[in-house]
């Protein structure tokens, strides 16, 4: 299927790509007006040691990048093998890069609270 | 001899080779997106990072909100995070004319992938431009702060808790202030770039008359610094100031811990790079659309390229929008 849509796209792609554009603009306001109010409830519920409010932010803008990787750079019409060896490659060594980092940051704060950074000098 | 036939059992597959190119992409393209992969490798090290430092300091780092809160022609008023939706507005646009732009060379339309290249090059200079200002604007501070001993950043706020900046809290001395130059003082401390516009003594001397109180950049529960009593204010202003600070550079800012300013220069900028050499890139292909190349060589493939460089600049920015504004 994917693969014959070249030929098939050749007509035309341009309603997929302003219907892409919408989501993206609707996403990008939804998150704006999210980080204006920051309403309360989000920010005070914590899952994870973050709160609900960035999850939210964070899930957002993984699905903008979905869309703009497979519909505007047409990801999607890539064979399997391409998009694995991109998409999976980079998945991978991102979330262990900041698991690993941010556990770190997460300890060196610990001790620096115990006594060794001081606000008063 | 004979030569040998080896049958392996995989003639016809995929993964057993041959001369079937098994990703279905060009070379050019091929290589454009492991370019990608390996450059999105290097910005999420660089987020990754910037994410490391800011759990360091989780409880003191500065809040975007009040950082960013400028916007063109609205000098003074509290516009939070306006302008950068803007900024990535502009970008997601510039994004959807390079899309169009590809799919006009599809369907080997030359003046409409000329048009279309031309606006993704207006949209790619505009958010250029953007940038520009809002470092201006980040270099230059807004209210100033000091800095104590301990390389802290405290600032000032009125009663109200607004923020306080330091012409209102200085009481102009006399006396002569003089620029520390290595020729005619110590030689081993460097030059000062320019003098503050007011000396500590100066803040000192005018936070004693007022009645301001000292903002310290450590947050408490509901996420907003906490401010001292007049008591504690005092103590803090007179035991602890040791420096004016105005603006930010890469050794010091008036917004919190010195990484905050460092990232910013290094992330926006290294990703603002990436916008310049993309915009030069697109003026490049858009002379080749214009003078036939793409049309002689039926295929408008170079722009397809360039346009996948274009969407990732466009992807980088997403998420510094996310990490840098928003979280």
């Amino acid at each position: 299927m994917a693969h014959d849509a070249s030929t098939h796209e050749h007509q035309s792609a341009t309603k997929r790509i302003w219907t892409v554009f919408a989501i993206l603009s609707i996403i990008t306001i939804v998150e704006v007006i999210l980080g204006i109010i920051k309403p309360a409830s989000l920010v005070e519920t914590s899952f994870i040691y973050m709160s609900l409010l960035n999850w939210i932010f964070i899930v957002l803008t993984i699905v903008k990048a979905y869309y703009i990787t497979w519909a505007f750079m047409h990801m999607e019409h890539e064979t399997k093998g391409l998009r694995r060896s991109v998409v999976w490659t980079v998945i991978f060594l991102i979330s262990y890069l900041v698991f690993i980092l941010l556990t770190e940051g997460d300890y060196i704060y610990e001790v620096y609270k115990n006594g060794y950074v001081s606000w008063n000098f | 001899m004979e030569a040998t036939v080896v049958r392996t059992g995989t003639e016809g597959k995929t993964w057993g080779g041959g001369s079937k190119s098994p990703l279905k992409a060009s070379y050019g393209k091929m290589m454009m997106w492991y370019f990608i992969t390996s450059d999105a490798l290097t910005f999420s090290a660089f987020l990754a990072a910037y994410g490391f430092s800011r759990y360091k300091f989780i409880d003191s780092w500065p809040i975007a909100d009040e950082v960013f809160n400028h916007f063109p022609f609205m000098h003074g008023t509290d516009a939070p995070m306006y302008y950068v939706a803007l900024m990535t507005f502009i970008l997601i646009f510039s994004s959807v004319t390079m899309v169009l732009a590809v799919d006009a060379g599809h369907q080997m339309k030359k003046s409409k992938v000329t048009l279309y290249m031309f606006l993704t090059i207006i949209g790619g200079a505009i958010f250029l431009g953007s940038q520009a200002w809002e470092w201006k604007n980040f270099i230059k501070g807004e209210y100033g702060a000091v800095e104590t001993n301990g390389g802290q950043i405290i600032q000032f706020v009125d009663a109200e808790g607004e923020r306080v900046a330091l012409e209102k809290v200085a009481k102009v001395l006399p006396g002569d202030r003089v620029e520390h130059e290595r020729k005619n003082g110590l030689w081993y401390v460097t030059d000062d770039s320019s003098l503050p516009t007011y000396s500590i003594d100066e803040v000192k001397e005018g936070f004693k008359e007022s009645n301001y109180l000292v903002r310290t950049q450590m947050l408490d529960e509901n996420g907003a610094k906490t401010i001292l009593s007049r008591e504690e204010s005092l103590a803090m202003i007179n035991d602890n100031a040791a420096r004016v600070v105005e603006g930010a550079n890469l050794t010091r800012n008036e917004y919190g811990p010195p990484l905050f300013a460092d990232f910013f220069f290094f992330i926006t900028g290294f990703h603002g790079f990436h916008v310049f050499t993309g915009v030069l890139i697109n003026i490049i292909i858009f002379f080749n659309v214009i003078i036939g190349t793409y049309e002689k060589r039926k295929s408008y493939e170079m722009v397809e390229k360039v346009g996948l460089y274009w969407h990732f600049v466009d992807l980088v920015w997403v998420f510094v929008f996310t990490f840098f504004y928003l979280v």
